[in-house]
């Protein structure tokens, strides 16, 4: 192969890396065997601290849920987990009809037009709804209302440098602004007023964007009733483990005016010569492999089975499934917050505001705290100065339906004691 | 109205004093099959000549649209909109795309019938 495209050696190919950073030898030990590996693996993999899901009261995105065998039963047929992104879409039938159910299921759950085969994660999916309403107002700037998770925000600034966007922290906005952007409930799980956010981005010419909790939306209105123009978020918490931050899915849903603005794919439906029913790729109206060098996105591979998790998920939940999980999970919140809101020094951070199953409490010596749940075996909050200077000693937690109430106790009696 | 002119690209041009309309060739919409969907720009825009101003898609392709003259923008065929079909249809009369007020004198490069149909010929071989 090397005479036929005319080079003498493999070095010869690498002659456009500097020499202080080539390796000329790679130091590694001889191979294991199988049994070897794994043991070596394993063991590494037990020192990790594990905390058990009914333990863990930490959430800020990411989210411990149960998560029914039939999602791992669908998604681990090797029609599915071994797949590629389907170049010939068509060919594969079974892949565009589950990305068909996924989008009609986020459709639904948000309450818009249409949505997209999914996206990468909240993050990307918050981005890819700012450069949506960029592209489709002609203005420059976003404007980030509230608690938006902060990484989230840092992942938009990263994307708008590249296109020009321009992301504001708060404010009215004004001709220039491109979209409102908001989360429900916001990043420390406190309800936002999403109608008068939307109503004045609507005032200024700007699109509204609704960054979602999926499960919520079982309980609070969704996105499409209060006249968002589009509706994001993190699919995480619908049948996908944590797993350290990912691999997740984002979901991106808007009105039907605005669908040839949505990045990535869309799935749709026809009847071949036959009369048959069949899955089309409908519209990919930004994609490279449509507009070539003038391709404003390129989602391909995508998180399709993780979107695939999430369409098994919604359908074995149903919608009443749902709201039986958002149900349990609020109350075991509320309960929750009660108890931790007595105890000595501590105190709900926003006393006057809803929330769902995430609440923010100011606690004395917070970092403290954490590490002494930590050493009994449980994940307690999450310390959001980190990101926010002014909120100094507060501590998000979560309730999900896996926190059962003997976890609540647990939780309470470490921190009496 | 002034003779029809073409461009290279496929586009249709015809000037009537400072206005100049324009529009994709016969030639463009029986190549390109169906049009589904036209991105077009606002009014008010000014253009130069060769600059691309929007994009046809039809069931086969999305292509690039060039402005065959300078000007700036003072009306876009809304029909299109809601009925992109009117390119296939009549792409002459109510398939136009947009309406300018010319700056300058148009590009001495621009064909004239014959000539135009010498290219399509030629590309059709």
């Amino acid at each position: 192969m090397l005479e036929t495209i005319g080079v003498g050696s493999m070095n010869d190919l690498l002659v456009d890396i500097p020499q202080s950073l080539r390796l000329e030898s790679l130091q590694l030990p001889d191979g294991l065997s199988e049994f070897e590996t794994m043991a070596q693996i394993s063991a590494l993999a037990n020192r990790n601290k594990v905390f058990a899901d009914r333990l863990t009261f930490r959430g800020g995105g990411v989210y411990r849920r149960f998560i029914p065998a039939a999602v791992a039963a669908v998604t681990s047929k090797p029609e599915f987990y071994t797949a590629y992104t389907p170049y010939q879409p068509e060919a594969s039938q079974g892949t565009l009809q589950a990305i068909f159910e996924f989008q009609t299921l986020i459709a639904e759950l948000t309450g818009l037009d249409v949505a997209n085969a999914s996206l990468y994660d909240g993050a990307t999916a918050v981005a890819e709804a700012a450069m949506m309403a960029h592209i489709h107002t002609g203005r420059n700037e976003v404007i980030v209302s509230g608690y938006v998770h902060p990484e989230y925000v840092q992942v938009l600034r990263a994307f708008g440098e590249g296109r020009g966007i321009k992301v504001r922290k708060d404010g009215e906005p004004n001709k220039k602004t491109a979209a409102v952007i908001f989360q429900q409930p916001d990043f420390l799980g406190l309800l936002v007023d999403v109608r008068a956010l939307t109503a004045a981005a609507h005032d200024a010419g700007a699109l509204a964007i609704a960054c979602v909790d999926p499960i919520s939306l079982a309980i609070l209105a969704p996105p499409g009733e209060y006249e968002a123009d589009i509706a994001v978020g993190e699919g995480q918490q619908l049948g996908l483990s944590p797993s350290f931050g990912g691999p997740h899915v984002g979901f991106v849903a808007c009105k039907r005016d605005l669908v040839r603005k949505l990045p990535g794919r869309l799935v749709g439906t026809a009847y071949d010569a036959a009369g048959r029913r069949g899955f089309v790729l409908a519209l990919a109206a930004r994609e490279q492999h449509i507009r070539r060098e003038r391709a404003t996105s390129n989602i391909c591979t995508n998180h399709s089975l993780c979107a695939l998790a999430a369409a098994v998920y919604l359908t074995y939940m149903g919608p009443y499934g749902l709201r039986h999980i958002a149900e349990v999970s609020f109350k075991r919140a509320h309960h929750l917050a009660e108890r931790l809101a007595a105890l000595p020094g501590w105190e709900l951070a926003f006393p006057e505001r809803q929330f769902l199953n995430e609440f923010p409490v100011r606690v004395p010596k917070a970092p403290a705290v954490m590490r002494k749940l930590g050493r009994k075996g449980i994940l307690g909050g999450l310390d959001v100065n980190r990101w926010f200077r002014e909120l100094k000693g507060v501590v998000t937690f979560a309730c999900t339906e896996v926190n059962d109430a003997r976890a609540l106790d647990e939780l309470v009696e470490a921190l009496e004691s | 109205m002034a003779d029809r002119r073409y461009t290279r690209s496929h586009e249709w041009v015809t000037v009537d004093g400072k206005h100049a309309t324009i529009g994709i060739t016969d030639y463009a919409q029986s190549q390109l099959g169906d049009v589904v969907f036209l991105e077009l720009p606002s009014t008010g825009r000014k253009l130069g000549a060769r600059e691309t101003f929007g994009v046809v898609e039809s069931v086969k392709a999305a292509s690039d649209l060039y402005a065959p003259v300078a000007g700036r923008i003072t009306e876009v065929n809304e029909k299109l909109a809601s009925k992109p079909e009117l390119i296939n249809a009549d792409p002459y009369g109510e398939g136009w795309i947009l309406k300018l007020e010319l700056a300058g004198d148009p590009p001495d490069d621009l064909l004239d019938e014959a000539s135009y149909k010498k290219l399509t010929e030629a590309s059709a071989q």
